[in-house]
Order: C-alpha cells, then structure tokens, then sequence
C-alpha cells in the first residue's frame, strides 16, 4: 500500500477573520459579531491506493477535493482520522504562486528546489535542465515580477517535475503554459505517472478521469460519496448531476 | 535501519541548502543587494546614537566614557528591536510557501534570526569603532560578550515565536508592539544611569532582558568588569522561559496556520 487514508476529517475555518487585528477580534468578541466558524471541511473519507494506482478525485465546487490533498501532503494536519503515505510525494497545487518577486528566476529556482527537499548538488547538476525546460534562458537574471504569470508556471513546473516521486499529486493540473509547451509538460507528467507513480489528480473533466484513472473518489461537501472503479463511480456521479440539474 | 540512516544525512543536506537560500533572500531584501544598502541599514540605530550624545551629554553624562555607554545601549537595543521585529513577519511573508508546500516553519524563523545576527555583527563594528574612539582599552575579557549575545540571539528567537504567531491571527499585532518597543526603549537605561534611583528601584531594571544585556556589555565593555554569578543566571533564564513559551505557542498553533494563508 502507498497510500493509506483512514477516516480522515479536517476542519476548516470561514468567515471574516483573516485581516482583522486584536482591536476589532475583541469589540467583535464582545458585540458577538465575530463569524469565524469552524466547518468540516473533509468528513470522514477513508480509501487505499496501491503503487501504480491512479486516482481521480471529483465533486462540485466545495467538496473539499483540494482540502483533502493538502491533507495528504502534509500542508494541513486533519482533525482526526489517519494519512499514512509511503515514498516521496510530489504535490503540484497552485504552481505559479509562492514565488519571491523581489528576486531573480535563477534565485527563485535554486529556493524553490529547496522549499522542495532537493539537495544542493541536485541542484547544481539539474539547472540547466530546469532553465532549458522552462524555455526561459533569456531571462535568467530578470526579477520574478517581469515576468509573465505563463512563463511563471513553466519555471514552477520545470522545478516541480525534476524526480521520479512516488506519489505524484495533481491540483487540476496536467499541463500548463500555451501551445507547444502546454505539449511538452503533458508529455513529461505523462512519463512520470507511466513509470509507476500513484497519482492522485483533482479534476472537473469526467472525460478526463474516465481515460486516465483507475480508481475515483467521489466527494459531496466533505463527505464520501463513493469511492470505486471509475466506471462505476462517474456513472453514479453523472446520474447524480444529471438529477441536480433536472431539479 | 540502513536506510533511515540515509535519509536524515539527506534531510540534514536539505535542511542547509533550504536555510541557506533563506539566509541568501533575507539579506538580498534587507540591504537591496547595494554596498550602501549596508550602510542604509544602520541610519536609524546611529542617528537616535547621534541625537542622544547631542542632547544628552551635557545633561546626563559624566564624562567618562559617555559615548561608549551611549553606543552601546542603542546597538543592543537595535539588535533586540530589529531582530524580534524582522521575526514578527517570519511566518506571513512565507504564507503562500507555508500553504502549498510541507515544510518545518521553524526554518523562516531561524533563518531570520540568523541573518538579523549577521547584520548585528556588522553594526558592532561601527558600535566599537566609537567605543575605540571614546578612548576605552580593548581586553581579551571582550571574548565573554559571546555569552550574552548568544543568550539574547535564542531569546529573541524565543519572542519572534511568539510574536510571529500572533501576527498571523491579528494584524495589528505590528503596531502595538512597535508601541511596546518604543516604550521599552525608556525602561532600558539607554541614555541614563540607574545609580540615581533608590537601590530597590535598581533592582526592578534586571526585570527587563534588554537592560540586562546592555549592562552585560557595558560592564565588560567599559568598566573591564565581569559582571556578578546573578546577572550571568538571569541572562541565560530569559531566553529558556522565551523559548519554551515560543516552542508552546507554535506546537498549540501549528495546525491553525493554514487556515490564515
């Protein structure tokens, strides 16, 4: 088993309470207008992927897809329940963010690969290859904010493929950028899931999951709503949405 | 076992090369990759220095070495305030880092730390320049200031747990304790001499950390005086309580990061 979900929940919060200082948590406090509210975000979903498993996640808008990835990536801690991973995952959410605009591509290619757990001497033998990959040798000693925010997720993607992980996880992302490199990043991602990665990827696309997944999570606000071989799952989820929208 | 062993040498090289490219960004930003940009970064320390001798001289000083002693304090009271304060912003700044990717925070705060000493250790060269000027003799006892400057590196670290914390949950957590500092400034014997108060009242200074380093250094510096067995205690008690309390915030907390980036 690589992956080993077990009655996993995390809790959120919502609400207005993110930019507020000490001053108005405390007359909001005392007013009893203060609305953060804690919600369950992920509730109770508990499902096993073996090696070479390729998993599509999928749910309307708020099913908690992103939250539960970010669980099993370790970003957030779940409330209760069990994350068990075995191998080096590699998460690919939300690319082109994170970034240091204050500095140079090459500056943020080396702090990147750090933030990724890559070691120096990696580091050193692989940029050409990432700046290659990238297409983005010109611009080498730019700083980040001249940059266009394309040509920033072709450097985050160049940085994020560089291993054969064990765990590959995907945030309604196979490709990025336009044209020829949003081919040449497909390609890759594509050789690294065939080399036996387990590959658990966010989607929207029915289509999509049904040609490349194994195995579907179905998620509905939190909840498990299925979890299975594809065909049995996107039907279920199709006839399900078909029913919504008939109401 | 072979194996674990592997990945925490591989984990210890990681770690390095993530702390250093830390370090590398914290300086670039601080002194805008400019020679002057170092000296940039001194202004504020050197002209309150500058004020206070002005002002002060004639009113509080003895003539005995009152440059030193004003030198001095401002420099550590400048490396306490910068450094908490740079701390304060550790785990904000790295919000969009902290919720994508897994990574130990503790790292953007040490990695801070770090380079707020460095850039104290460039200031103390302008700090004993003037006390050179001031004509006090340097002593092999100077070597002893390795002491509280350690102890305050880790207290300061201590309070930018704290204080980096509270940043994320309220935002106006900046503004009221740059209050704090400025009034601290008052209670920390800068540009005084605690000998004209009652001797109770004396003792009441040693409740505040930054006075207890300032005197740590001045007693070396200026008087060639190791100070007492109690002052040393003291100076190694706050940054232990600081980083336990620190240690205690981020562990109760951890989890609640993430809701806030």
């Amino acid at each position: 088993m690589v992956v080993d979900v077990r009655n996993v929940a995390v809790k959120y919060k919502a609400g207005d309470f993110r930019n507020i200082g000490l001053k108005e948590f405390l007359t909001q406090k005392i007013t009893g207008k203060y609305n953060a509210r804690d919600f369950w975000a992920v509730n109770d979903v508990s499902f096993q992927l073996e090696k070479g498993d390729f998993l599509g996640i999928i749910g309307t808008n708020g099913a908690g897809k992103t939250t539960l990835l970010k669980a099993i990536s370790g970003v957030i801690k779940p409330a209760s329940g069990i994350v068990e991973t075995y191998g080096q995952i590699s998460a690919l959410l939300a690319l082109g963010t994170g970034f240091d605009e204050d500095m140079t591509v090459r500056e943020n290619i080396y702090l990147r690969g750090a933030f990724l757990g890559y070691t120096e001497k990696f580091m050193n033998e692989k940029y050409t290859e990432i700046i290659e990959f990238s297409e983005l040798q010109e611009f080498e000693h730019y700083m980040l904010r001249q940059l266009s925010s394309g040509m920033k997720s072709r450097m985050a993607f160049s940085i994020a493929s560089l291993i054969q992980p064990d765990i590959l996880i995907l945030d309604e992302v196979l490709a990025v950028g336009d044209g020829a490199f949003r081919q040449k990043s497909e390609a890759k991602m594509m050789e690294i899931i065939r080399n036996g990665t387990t590959t658990l990827l966010v989607s929207h696309s029915i289509s999509q999951v049904r040609k490349l997944c194994n195995k579907v999570l179905w998620l509905d606000h939190g909840r498990q709503m299925n979890f299975g071989s594809t065909k049995t799952v996107c039907d279920a989820y199709e006839e399900f949405l078909n029913q919504k929208r008939r109401d | 076992m072979s194996k674990e062993k592997n990945n925490s040498i591989q984990s210890f090289a990681q770690k390095k090369f993530l702390l250093k490219q830390l370090i590398r960004r914290d300086f670039k930003s601080r002194y805008k990759r400019t020679a002057l940009g170092v000296l940039w970064s001194m202004f504020s320390p050197l002209c309150f220095f500058a004020a206070q001798a002005i002002v002060f001289t004639k009113l509080l000083g003895r003539g005995e070495h009152y440059t030193a002693y004003l030198i001095i304090g401002n420099i550590i009271f400048h490396y306490f305030s910068d450094a908490t304060t740079n701390e304060m912003f550790a785990l904000q700044a790295n919000g969009g880092i902290i919720s994508k990717i897994k990574v130990d925070k503790k790292i953007f705060l040490f990695s801070r730390a770090v380079s707020c000493l460095i850039h104290f250790l460039l200031t103390a060269v302008v700090m004993f320049a003037v006390v050179a000027f001031d004509h006090v003799t340097f002593h092999w006892n100077f070597l002893l200031l390795i002491f509280p400057l350690s102890c305050m590196f880790f207290m300061n670290m201590g309070i930018g747990y704290i204080l980096s914390a509270l940043f994320v949950f309220f935002k106006d957590t900046q503004y009221l304790y740059s209050i704090f500092t400025r009034i601290l400034v008052y209670f920390s014997a800068i540009f005084y001499y605690t000998d004209r108060f009652p001797e109770n009242l004396q003792k009441l200074f040693y409740c505040n950390p930054v006075y207890c380093y300032i005197d740590y250094f001045r007693s070396i510096i200026i008087e060639n005086t190791v100070p007492s067995l109690f002052v040393h205690i003291l100076c190694a008690v706050f940054p232990i309580i600081f980083m336990l309390i620190g240690n205690l915030v981020y562990k109760l907390n951890d989890s609640k990061f993430a809701y806030y980036f």
